[in-house]
């Protein structure tokens, strides 16, 4: 299979990852790109791999073959903390917050690794990021007092804080009501806007991901099995008859 | 800060204004009360040592005892053979304790070795060198090490001989020291990094923390404080005996305190040191007017499983809260 | 070396093993189920020794008759622990865990010290001077009795864990909790049950450890740390880890104690411990958590 070279690097270029757990192949020669600036989503029925991928690319999970680069820089195999430092901030579908620190306390343990670890600044810069998604009057909660919502929303700010270029978002709008996934899908898309981030996400919200992706990948049974505009994945045959002859969302 | 903020700081003013009853508390006190001030503050210290690897990184050991015994041969090994000032075998101390709690920390945690797990590693190794210590001659195996009581009348403060105030002032200073730099330690980058991992650790990594490294510098740092505890204990008894200084009752004696107090928090491992050796001195005399062997130790026992019931997350975090001191600071 | 010697010590330390290896099992049980790691066992297992010491001495039963008494008494004694008191702490953080389990330890510990004194107390039967030979090899009869008795339980708990209902029930607690409340198991029940059956094999192993050694009071924290060892070796969680683990300990304590000097023998089996733990953190025959 070969992959068109654009003339730009992309932020994000995943060649040919494959995850086997135990002889399962959970993820098999699954390629796309994330361009610079650009929110690409990756949608697919229950258990088609999208977390696995996720985590792969995140350095959750060592890939057992095929390559990962950011931004240009191979950064297969990092593990987690490293990958992070190289720019990628992640979300987790299952939010881990600290749950004994208080919201600013979260997003400043994000934000530390800037300025020298100046905390003054770290809390600063964690109360704007507050502000922006909307959780600013929170702060001095503890975070284990926060709702759902709030937790998804925690999750996003605290991952923002590290500075990211490339963010993962892994299915931040589930369990959120229609309005509140309206608001998430408008931060996000300022956040695009303003500041140029690039976003990869996980999303079983269609609505979610008409509105905010330029480029759709799906995966099904591990592997990728269509990938374009959302208007163009929504018509093709083969992601209709994956979504319709399975579990429909 | 200026004097007035300082002022307008009620948890600052009640802490000068217990550090300045302490000041002046051997003035009032007799021979008795001394010494339970200084086991008092004693206690407190090794608390707070231990606080700073479990309270703050939340790495459990309960082999605490180690770094203690290994700060107190040291410091009197050296005396007793070479003459050597406490201050050097101090540093000696700090630095074995320190390799020690490396060697645990990097073989516990490259071996993902967590948890319980880890806290029974711990408790290997504290009591592998108890018996290593016990059958080592240069120590005088299990017959004890003493270190020489020829200066009781004069204070020597540089090679720690002195009167029963003199060691009072002595760990009254470290536990002031160990205090701040506990203080200032939750408040830098390494403070939110270390309560991060001990939040969640899969998460902290995610957020480009080096946990390995982090760790490590918990157990180091944890270590080399509690090996200065130890210092005290050998300069202060006199004696050292491997059976009781790496004791598995050493080390689960020097976290109750904290445990009961407030794990995680600055003032818990004072405050809890304090309930336990008053509650323990209390039971020993009512123990005594009993006349019935065991009583006290089942009535200590009681007492603990009631806090556990009714406080289990310390003491200290219920009164900070029914004194209004919350907000701000832990 | 003679060849003999060596051979009697070896058999020697893998009878004494068996029954370590059945109290390490009752430690196994209950961390393998409910995630708790009982810091109050080895005061369990003086309970247990006293026990048995008290029905010989006032009553005459002899300990290996005695055993099914006792180990129902130390059943009773888990199963209201737990139902009452530790089920309250389950899902606590560690350190909150241990000091219930310590507080519970120095209650039974200081009891125990009020009622028989600091002194050591032993068990002289017939057989404790009686010994088989096979060939050049002598085997104590109380030993191979003890480890015979310690193999017949291990034996019946395994069966019980894969036949029965209960045993079953138990499982899928330990499996999954939320699982086994969502089918309807009363799973606080099932855990007092567990905690009983893990003091039961206490109770059993104390019966038998109370031949072959004398009994006081501070034994227990030494005992607590020797099923730590044991259980940690073979596997938390896992039983015939638990046996093997014990048979592991009791052949590296008599052959150091025998071959290099007995003060010595626990720091042997703590160096196995520690080498264990770091080639294989989760023991020889355990399972990644």
């Amino acid at each position: 299979m070969t992959v068109a070279q654009p003339i730009t690097t992309p932020m994000l270029a995943v060649e040919d990852i494959g995850k086997s757990f135990r002889g399962l192949r959970a993820v098999n020669a699954v390629s796309f790109h994330v361009p610079r600036g650009d929110i690409v989503a990756l949608i697919g029925p229950n258990g088609a791999g999208k977390t696995t991928t996720f985590n792969l690319i995140a350095g959750a999970l060592p890939p057992s073959e095929g390559r990962i680069l950011l931004d240009g820089h191979d950064i297969t195999g990092l593990g987690q903390a490293r990958i992070c430092r190289a720019g990628i901030g992640r979300t987790f579908q299952i939010v881990k917050p600290f749950a004994g620190l208080t919201v600013e306390e979260n997003v400043m343990v994000g934000a530390l690794r800037h300025d020298d670890g100046d905390v003054e600044k770290a809390r600063a810069g964690a109360n704007e990021i507050l502000r922006l998604l909307e959780l600013g009057d929170k702060a001095s909660h503890p975070a284990q007092s926060l709702t759902l919502p709030d937790r998804k929303r925690l999750e996003v700010a605290r991952a923002l804080a590290t500075r990211p270029k490339l963010l993962l978002l892994d299915e931040v709008m589930a369990g959120l009501r229609p309005v509140e996934c309206d608001r998430m899908v408008a931060i996000l898309t300022a956040l695009n806007q303003e500041t140029g981030l690039t976003i990869l996400l996980i999303e079983h919200v269609m609505r979610a991901v008409m509105a905010l992706s330029d480029h759709v990948v799906v995966l099904h049974h591990g592997e990728k099995i269509a990938e374009g505009t959302p208007a163009e994945v929504t018509r093709h045959p083969k992601v209709l008859e994956c979504y319709l002859g399975e579990e429909h969302e | 800060m200026s004097i007035a903020t300082l002022l307008s700081d009620r948890r600052a003013v009640l802490l000068l204004g217990l550090l300045a009853v302490l000041v002046v508390a051997p003035l009032g006190a007799g021979d008795y009360l001394l010494s339970i001030l200084i086991t008092i503050l004693l206690q407190a210290y090794l608390g707070m040592a231990w606080n700073v690897m479990m309270g703050f990184a939340g790495q459990f050991s309960l082999g605490h005892a180690l770094y203690v015994g290994l700060g107190a041969y040291a410091g009197g090994a050296l005396f007793v053979h070479f003459g050597t000032p406490p201050l050097i075998g101090a540093i000696a101390g700090m630095v074995i304790s320190a390799a020690a709690g490396a060697v645990i920390g990097a073989l516990g945690f490259r071996f993902k070795v967590m948890g319980v797990y880890f806290a029974l590693l711990t408790i290997a190794f504290a009591e592998f060198t108890r018996i290593l210590f016990d059958h080592w001659g240069w120590v005088n195996a299990s017959s004890g090490l003493f270190l020489p009581v020829s200066n009781r009348v004069t204070n020597d403060v540089w090679m720690l001989r002195g009167s029963a105030t003199m060691f009072y002032y002595v760990i009254l200073g470290m536990a002031v020291l160990a205090f701040a730099f506990s203080r200032s330690l939750l408040r830098r980058r390494i403070g939110y990094y270390w309560q991060a991992i001990r939040e969640d650790q899969d998460a902290a990594d995610a957020l480009g923390i080096d946990v390995f490294r982090l760790k490590m510098i918990a157990v180091i740092v944890s270590a080399s404080m509690t090996s200065l505890g130890g210092l005290f204990i050998a300069f202060y008894n006199n004696n050292l005996y491997p059976e009781s200084i790496f004791s598995m009752h050493r080390s689960i004696e020097l976290m109750l305190g904290t445990i009961i107090g407030g794990i995680g928090t600055l003032f818990g491992p004072i405050l809890g040191a304090a309930v336990l050796t008053v509650l323990g001195e209390g039971l020993t005399v009512a123990g005594n007017a009993i006349g019935i062997d065991g009583i006290k130790q089942i009535a200590y026992g009681i007492c603990l499983l009631a806090i556990l019931i009714l406080k289990p997350g310390g003491l200290w975090p219920w009164l900070r809260h029914r004194l209004g001191l919350d907000g701000g600071g832990r | 070396m003679d060849a003999t010697f060596f051979l009697n010590v070896t058999s020697g330390g893998l009878l004494t093993g068996l029954v370590y290896g059945l109290m390490a099992l009752g430690l196994s049980v209950i961390f393998g189920v409910m995630r708790v790691v009982n810091f109050a066992h080895g005061d369990m297992m003086v309970l247990a020794m006293y026990t048995a010491f008290l029905l010989f001495t006032k009553l005459g039963i002899e300990p290996v008759p005695a055993l099914p008494l006792v180990a129902g008494i130390l059943f009773v004694f888990g199963y209201l622990l737990q139902r009452f008191l530790i089920n309250r702490f389950l899902g606590v953080s560690e350190h909150i865990q241990f000091l219930l389990l310590l507080s519970i330890a120095i209650i039974i510990t200081n009891v125990m010290m009020m009622v028989f004194g600091p002194d050591a107390r032993s068990i002289q039967l017939d057989a404790s001077f009686e010994s088989y030979s096979i060939g050049p090899l002598v085997l104590d009869k109380v030993r191979v009795i003890a480890a015979v008795a310690a193999g017949g339980v291990a034996l019946l708990l395994g069966a019980f864990f894969r036949y029965t209902t209960t045993g079953t029930a138990i499982r899928a607690c330990a499996d999954n909790p939320v699982g086994a409340r969502v089918v309807g198991l009363d799973v606080e029940n099932l855990y007092a049950v567990t905690f009983g059956i893990g003091a039961a094999c206490v109770g059993a192993a104390g019966c038998l450890l109370v031949l072959l050694v004398d009994v006081h009071p501070n034994l227990s924290s030494d005992y607590t740390l020797l099923g730590f060892i044991i259980v940690i070796l073979g596997g938390l969680g896992s039983l015939g880890g638990a046996l093997l683990g014990g048979i592991l300990v009791g052949l590296s304590e008599a052959l150091s104690g025998a071959l290099i000097e007995p003060s010595l023998k626990s720091m042997f089996s703590f160096g196995l411990l520690i080498l264990v733990l770091l080639l294989r953190p989760h023991g020889i025959l355990g399972k990644k958590p």
